[in-house]
């Protein structure tokens, strides 16, 4: 079956399609991960974009069900060199086609996706249409000029209602920007107890639920189409340790004064070399993000700048000046990609106990009886 | 971290004569390093045993010592030198032995000496079993369960415990030598001993065998301030059980999710990190292919042969970083040199798969075992680079020049199933190969995998592979959308017409045809750049393979282009010489102002990295694949003299096709190898030759022969490094042979000579159309009958009278001028009767040429280049004739791989067998010798016993040199035969019994030390159960000198005569 990739500066690709039948648009990424398809597609920070790989052979080891990072992937379209039918991996369930099959993405194969992955270096992301109907050209033209990029991507991936990962240490409310499922699985693997909230979720509401800190997720798009949750960091910022991951990077800078930016053609792979500006050391990271925070907006801004990307020299990391809350632009959960950054959910914790032994609560009872003395004192007026 | 400015001058240790195990990848290596400190200002002194090197050029260090790696030289250089660094991790296995030598004998400590990179401790915890065992146990990395044995007997104890298959592995040895898979008890026994021979320390890690298992590796960079990074993985097509050198190998592995892959980077990084390593470092892992259970099988605290793998299959040059980290850089502040703007603290992305094939010796080695096992027995290797996996290994196939052209044996289909059932089962280097044939004979994808424990995802591929070949040779007409599919496979040209004829149909059968009918719909190839970065950053290495795909990513530039084929991978007889010259008309062809463009497919080798030239193909030598590239560069011509019989070989099929060949014609070439033209063009110069004929049946070589009289030469028409040829005595021995040669090589006449038994000499010449220069005249040390490529050769003569010399001088001007060679020729000769007789004429660039360019500090290739481009000799300052000669003598010495070819005769013979080569320089012939063959290996002890079992015919011969040993003192220990003719001519002889004779004989003794020299010359029959080959394998098995040539003996007689003090009584006063 033949399927095609028209881009909006009109190039157009021909190759086979696989996953499903029909028409879909969006954003053309380029993922440089040899390995980790699988995390790739179920990334839901991918929300509405066209991913291609640059590996060409995809689907070597199939799909199983342990390396979702989302229960459904929220892609618009899988393009790879080379569809391999027939996975071999032992843990492989199922290949790639059935997964997209199953959740209506469409898939093309068998074009030259160095070619593409080319023109999205030199002229940036950009729109672009998959298909595997018949239209003319024209008509997938006219098509991509009137579809716009998503902006809602956030809500759309983000849970829609509160669950939780009990665990039996620090309790850290995990809030939900389309979090792939790595984040959680590092927070219960170190004994946290997890209370994962929607997007949405005001300071209020968080403070209910008592948290020992927050974090902050990744999650898709630009950060500027969730000011609710800049809102929301301000108001807690101070109050409780917070560690933001990529959209949540963005957002923590946003909230502290920052600005953000949309990358030429953004870091998408499992390869980006940080560099720690305290200890000079340089850490192979996963990333995957469209923007970026701008280096000149935080001057100015209570953010220290704490790593930078050794190649473009962007900012990778920052931390408050003044309290207890850092952000990283990178996937220190990995999945896919190397797994040597893991230690920073290990100092995000550190970070709520340290702020524990400098804030020493009064003991529950005495502080409890306090405010609901308090409180009568109120009413007796 | 800033350069280390304390150090100023760096002592570089190379690696070596090439052997099995340690290839041209350690001069790619050195030469990075070598230049990689010379750009930060340091004063590089290198020392390398090996002249077939470019590392050994002086422009590479400051000063280059050409001489034996050993303990007692070394030590001299770093007194003379006085540097204040060393770098031991670029020289592969020898050099970190000699570093881990001078480490422990205090030298490094006494003379003030940094380690650089890697320090001793981390080299020790590596590379000695247990502390590696220790390390690993402290990390949580699992290791099979095993055990550290000194004695055969421990083996076996633990063998008995935990059960058959046992891998033994000796400690300290190159390539695995000695060791194997042992099934029983007997072949534990004879292994463990063997290993612990071996071991240069004497011990054998015995461990339980987890062959079956997916084999994965992981090339890693670390540096001084703990950053690390993964350049590279690669996994085996072969599971666990065959060694890595000799698997086929793709990167990056392709059956591992990323779960699994992350799970072995962080184990490389743990190991690398506890090990403490300053530069590059290799780990292998085997995988359980059913659940996430993985096992460190190996850690090389060094660059290696897969760091030179990994270099060329990502661009990342490992040892060029290992270097810089070594002098204190840290990855994060070195440009990656192949984008220029970002920096090699970063993992190299691939989009493309790579696949590696090893080229074994077994070609040459009829007799050698096959089976492959522990211990590696390829001598090379090629690499191809393809967008899928089919792509790739098609490539890689025909890049082998082994006789076919893709996954395909001629023979295959005549295999009996238990044949075939027994080789999937023991895998040898046909194994692919017979995989395919399995598919075609209709076997289940699961009953192979059963037998073979291939992983599916390979197995799939290659059955997809034949069930593409099936289609294609069932459509009548091939279709452009066939064709094209076929490309994108790999297919070549001369495979899909070939598939064609095997369908019976008429048209597009051959590859002339297909390549018409595919240029006429456009379907040309296009070329995409190794960048590091998957296209991620803009890169400007003019690294380029070829794929069928949309975009074209070579630019054009208006310069004039000169095209420059390589030699492949390193066989016997086309060995890392030729790299050299062909690097070397690289660099001439830029300074005339061209641009040189390369095409090879060896990873090893300093030809393709990618800095060497303006544009690397890493393309096969294959005629579709250099047209292609000729047709994008569209250069003024092409070089194929450089390239050995590789690139001569395609200068027919180009100058049919219209390329012009730079330098002598196909005419001339084909005029020295035609033996009917070239017999012709003798007697017209009116130069000796031996007489002969050429036959094409086995009658007329008979006929031929007997009118000759015995002994003959015969050998096919068509030779590459003496292959097939032999000296036959009887008209027997004839018709074996006839049987024989004509099977290995049917299109090609089979020649017969009579076989002169004289000194034999070389002489290498460059001719620009009008002048032709000698640069110097190599004697060889065994007479004639022994390969020109396995004597001693020695330069200037020693023993050839100056009459001679010219003679040969104007002879070589003669020829030289009468071929029209333009560029290099090479021409032997054998003295006989005070003749000179011409045996061989290659006008080509030939084995000796950087040995020589060495010792007459001519630079023959560059010289011959520039030849070639059209520039005089005359213009350069050289004048006709032969140059004055050195006053130094040089002396170039074969080594060999015997010890890792079990049942190959270690005899020297008409058919070349050696790997590699060393040098020795000296003011004196004797110490110049004595170099070389300590360089080469050879223990020389001042006193010790000589064994002797000499034929008949050679007796009186040996009786006198043999006196001239046991005058120095050597005692002599001979077998029957020999020790009653050494008695009677009045030596004290111990005499040992024959194999025949009972326990203890002749073995028993080489076994047990007893013997430093073995002198055994040939009896007739080869077949390898005669007395004689045991005799010299026990000898190479326990690392005995075994010398098989008279003249070998005489030479080291001669040399331990001059450099040994004698002394002699008095001489009594006559009484008057």
């Amino acid at each position: 079956m033949q399927a095609r990739l028209l881009l909006e500066d009109g190039t157009l690709f021909t190759g086979l399609g696989f996953g499903a039948e029909g028409q879909s648009s969006g954003e053309v990424v380029f993922n440089t991960g040899i390995t980790g398809y699988q995390e790739v597609l179920s990334d839901p920070s991918y929300c509405g974009q066209i991913v291609s790989m640059t590996y060409p052979l995809i689907g070597n080891y199939g799909i199983t069900r342990d390396d979702f990072e989302t229960v459904a992937p929220f892609i618009h379209g899988f393009v790879v060199r080379r569809h391999e039918p027939i996975p071999s991996n032992w843990r492989a369930q199922y290949s790639i086609d059935g997964l997209l099959k199953e959740h209506g993405i469409i898939g093309i194969s068998e074009i030259d996706t160095r070619m593409l992955t080319r023109i999205l270096r030199h002229h940036g992301t950009m729109k672009g249409i998959l298909t595997t109907g018949n239209e003319r050209v024209e008509e997938l033209q006219e098509r991509l000029s009137v579809t716009p990029l998503m902006r809602d991507q956030v809500a759309r991936t983000s849970t829609k209602s509160i669950f939780t990962s009990p665990g039996e240490r620090e309790r850290i409310v995990l809030v939900d920007y389309g979090a792939k499922s790595g984040i959680l699985r590092e927070l219960t693997k170190r004994g946290c107890d997890v209370v994962v909230v929607p997007h949405d979720t005001t300071a209020e509401q968080i403070r209910r639920l008592n948290p020992d800190g927050i974090q902050l997720s990744n999650g898709p798009g630009d950060p500027k189409d969730v000011p609710h949750a800049v809102k929301m960091i301000q108001e807690l910022l101070g109050e409780y340790p917070i560690f933001g991951i990529c959209l949540g990077h963005q957002l923590f800078a946003l909230a502290c004064g920052a600005d953000t930016a949309k990358l030429k053609f953004g870091h998408r792979g499992g390869n980006h070399p940080v560099k720690d500006l305290a200890t000079n050391r340089c850490y192979i990271t996963s990333q995957n993000h469209g923007y970026t925070v701008l280096e000149e907006t935080v001057a100015g801004t209570k953010l220290e700048v704490t790593h930078i990307n050794n190649n473009d020299r962007t900012i990778e990391g920052l931390k408050h000046a003044e309290f207890p809350a850092f952000s990283v632009q990178y996937h220190p959960e990995a999945a896919p990609g190397p797994l040597d950054n893991s230690y920073l959910f290990d100092q995000f914790l550190d970070m709520i106990r340290e702020t524990k032994r400098n804030n020493p609560q009064k003991p529950r009872q005495a502080q409890l009886a306090a405010s609901l003395r308090g409180e009568l004192q109120y009413a007796q007026k | 971290m800033p350069r280390n400015n304390k150090l100023k001058k760096i002592l570089v240790i190379g690696s070596g004569p090439i052997v099995i195990g340690q290839a041209a990848e350690f001069d790619y290596a050195g030469t990075q390093a070598c230049q990689a400190l010379k750009e930060e200002g340091y004063e590089v002194v290198l020392i390398n045993s090996n002249p077939a090197t470019i590392m050994t050029d002086t422009n590479m260090a400051d000063k280059v010592y050409i001489e034996p790696i050993t303990l007692d030289f070394v030590t001299q250089i770093i007194r003379q030198e006085r540097p204040d660094g060393l770098l031991p991790t670029l020289g592969g296995q020898t050099g970190l032995n000699m570093a881990v030598e001078l480490a422990r004998a205090g030298v490094l400590e006494r003379e003030n000496v940094q380690l650089l990179g890697t320090q001793l401790t981390a080299i020790e915890k590596a590379e000695d079993r247990d502390l590696f065992r220790d390390l690993m146990r402290e990390l949580e990395q699992p290791v099979p369960e095993s055990v550290i044995v000194t004695t055969v007997e421990e083996a076996v104890v633990f063998a008995n415990e935990i059960g058959y298959p046992i891998i033994v592995r000796p400690a300290y040895t190159l390539g695995g030598t000695g060791g194997g898979i042992c099934a029983d008890e007997v072949e534990l026994r004879e292994t463990v001993a063997s290993g612990i021979r071996y071991s240069p320390i004497s011990q054998c890690l015995i461990e339980k065998s987890i062959a079956g298992m997916k084999e994965v590796e992981y090339e890693v960079m670390r540096d001084a301030n703990d950053n690390c990074i993964v350049v590279c993985n690669m996994e085996n097509f072969d599971p666990v059980g065959v060694h890595t050198g000799d698997s086929i190998v793709v990167a990056p592995s392709q059956t591992l999710s990323d779960r699994e892959y992350q799970m072995l980077r962080s184990a490389s990084l743990k190991i690398i990190r506890a090990l403490n390593i300053e530069g590059g470092c290799n780990v292998q892992f085997a995988l359980d292919p059913f659940s996430f259970q993985y096992y460190v099988i190996e850690v090389n605290p060094r660059v290696s042969r897969s760091s030179a793998l990994a270099s060329k299959a990502t661009g990342y040059p490992i040892a060029k970083m290992a270097a810089k980290i070594a002098i204190g850089y840290t990855l994060d502040e070195i440009v990656n040199p192949v984008t220029g703007q970002t920096y090699a603290c970063f993992e190299p992305t691939l989009d493309y798969i790579v696949s590696k094939i090893p080229r074994w010796p077994f070609d040459k080695f009829i007799s050698a075992n096959r089976k492959l096992g522990t211990q590696m027995k390829a001598t090379g290797e090629v690499m191809a680079i393809g967008r899928t996996f089919e792509e790739s290994i098609h490539k890689a196939v025909r890049s082998l020049e082994i006789g076919t052209h893709r996954i395909h044996l001629k023979d295959a289909g005549e295999l009996t199933e238990d044949v075939l059932k027994v080789r999937l089962q023991k895998p040898d280097d046909e194994r692919m190969f017979l995989v395919a044939e399995a598919f075609r004979r209709g076997y289940k994808l699961q009953e192979i995998q059963d037998l073979t424990n291939i992983d599916w995802w390979f197995l799939d591929k290659l059955e997809g592979i034949v069930a593409f070949e099936a289609q294609l040779r069932g459509a009548t007409i091939l279709t452009k959308e066939q064709l094209y599919q076929a490309k994108r496979k790999g297919f070549s040209d001369r495979s899909i017409a070939e598939i064609r004829r095997e369908g019976g149909h008429s048209t597009h059968t051959n590859e002339y045809d297909i390549r018409a009918y595919r240029l006429e719909h456009g379907l040309k190839p296009v070329y995409k750049m190794v960048d590091t970065c998957a296209a991620e950053f803009e890169a400007t290495t003019p690294y380029y393979y070829s794929t069928y795909e949309v975009e074209n990513e070579v630019t054009e530039t208006d310069k004039q282009k000169v095209l420059v084929l390589g030699s492949g991978p390193i066989r016997i007889g086309q060995g890392i010489e030729f790299d050299y010259s062909t690097v070397h008309a690289v660099w001439a062809i830029q300074k005339a102002g061209y641009e040189a463009v390369i095409i090879n497919n060896n990873p090893e080798t300093v030809s393709t990295d990618f800095s060497t030239s303006d544009r690397l193909y890493f393309e096969p030598l294959f005629f579709e694949d250099v047209m292609n590239v000729i047709e994008q560069e569209k250069p003024i011509g092409v070089i194929v003299q450089f390239g050995g019989q590789t690139a001569i070989n395609l200068a027919a099929p180009l100058t049919k096709a219209g390329v012009r060949i730079l330098g002598s014609s196909l005419e001339s070439i084909d005029a020295a190898e035609d033996r009917k033209k070239f017999e012709a063009l003798l007697r017209e110069l009116n130069v000796p030759q031996p007489q002969g004929s050429t036959v094409t049946s086995v009658d007329a070589a008979v006929a031929v022969a007997q009118g000759l009289g015995y002994p003959v030469l015969v050998r096919p028409s068509y030779v590459l490094g003496g292959r097939a040829m032999e000296i036959v005595y009887s008209d027997e021995e004839l018709l074996t042979y006839m049987v024989q040669a004509v099977k290995i090589n049917p299109e090609h006449p089979v020649l017969i000579d009579r076989y002169m038994l004289g000194k034999e000499a070389e002489v290498d010449a460059i001719c620009d159309g009008d002048t032709v220069l000698i640069p110097g005249i190599m004697e060889h040390v065994e007479r004639a009958g022994v390969h020109s490529g396995d004597s001693i050769a020695v330069y200037p003569p020693q023993s050839i009278s100056q009459e001679l010399q010219q003679k040969m001088v104007d002879i070589t001007i003669k020829i030289a001028r009468g071929l029209n060679v333009i560029g290099l020729v090479n021409i032997q000769f054998v003295i006989f009767q005070d003749e000179v007789y011409v045996i061989e004429v290659n006008p080509r660039s030939s084995r000796t040429v950087p040995f020589l360019s060495k010792v007459t500090n001519i630079p023959m290739a560059n010289l011959a280049t520039q030849a070639i481009l059209g520039t005089k000799l005359t213009d350069l300052g050289y004048t006709e004739g032969l140059w004055p000669e050195d006053e130094y003598v040089s002396v170039k010495v074969p080594v060999f791989s015997f010890a890792k070819l079990r049942r190959v005769d270690p005899t020297l013979t008409p058919e070349m067998k050696s790997t590699g080569e060393v040098m020795g320089r000296d003011q004196h012939y004797a110490k110049a010798l004595y170099k070389g063959l300590v360089g080469a290996g050879m223990r020389i002890p001042p006193t010790g016993s000589i064994i002797a079992t000499v034929a008949d015919k050679d007796k009186p011969e040996a009786i006198e040199i043999l006196r001239g040993f046991y005058e120095l003192g050597y005692n002599i220990i001979a077998t029957g035969g020999t020790a009653t003719a050494l008695e009677e001519a009045g030596l004290r002889v111990k005499t040992v019994n024959k194999l025949s004779e009972g326990s203890p004989n002749i073995l028993d003794l080489i076994r047990d030390g007893q013997a430093h020299f073995v002198v055994n010359t040939l009896t007739k029959g080869k077949a390898p159960e005669r007395d004689g080959f045991r005799i010299r394998r026990e000898a190479v098995e326990n690392g005995v000198v075994c010398m098989t040539s008279l003249d070998t003996v005489r030479a080291l007689l001669n040399m331990l005569e001059t450099i040994n003090f004698s002394s002699r009584p008095m001489p009594v006063l006559a009484k008057k």
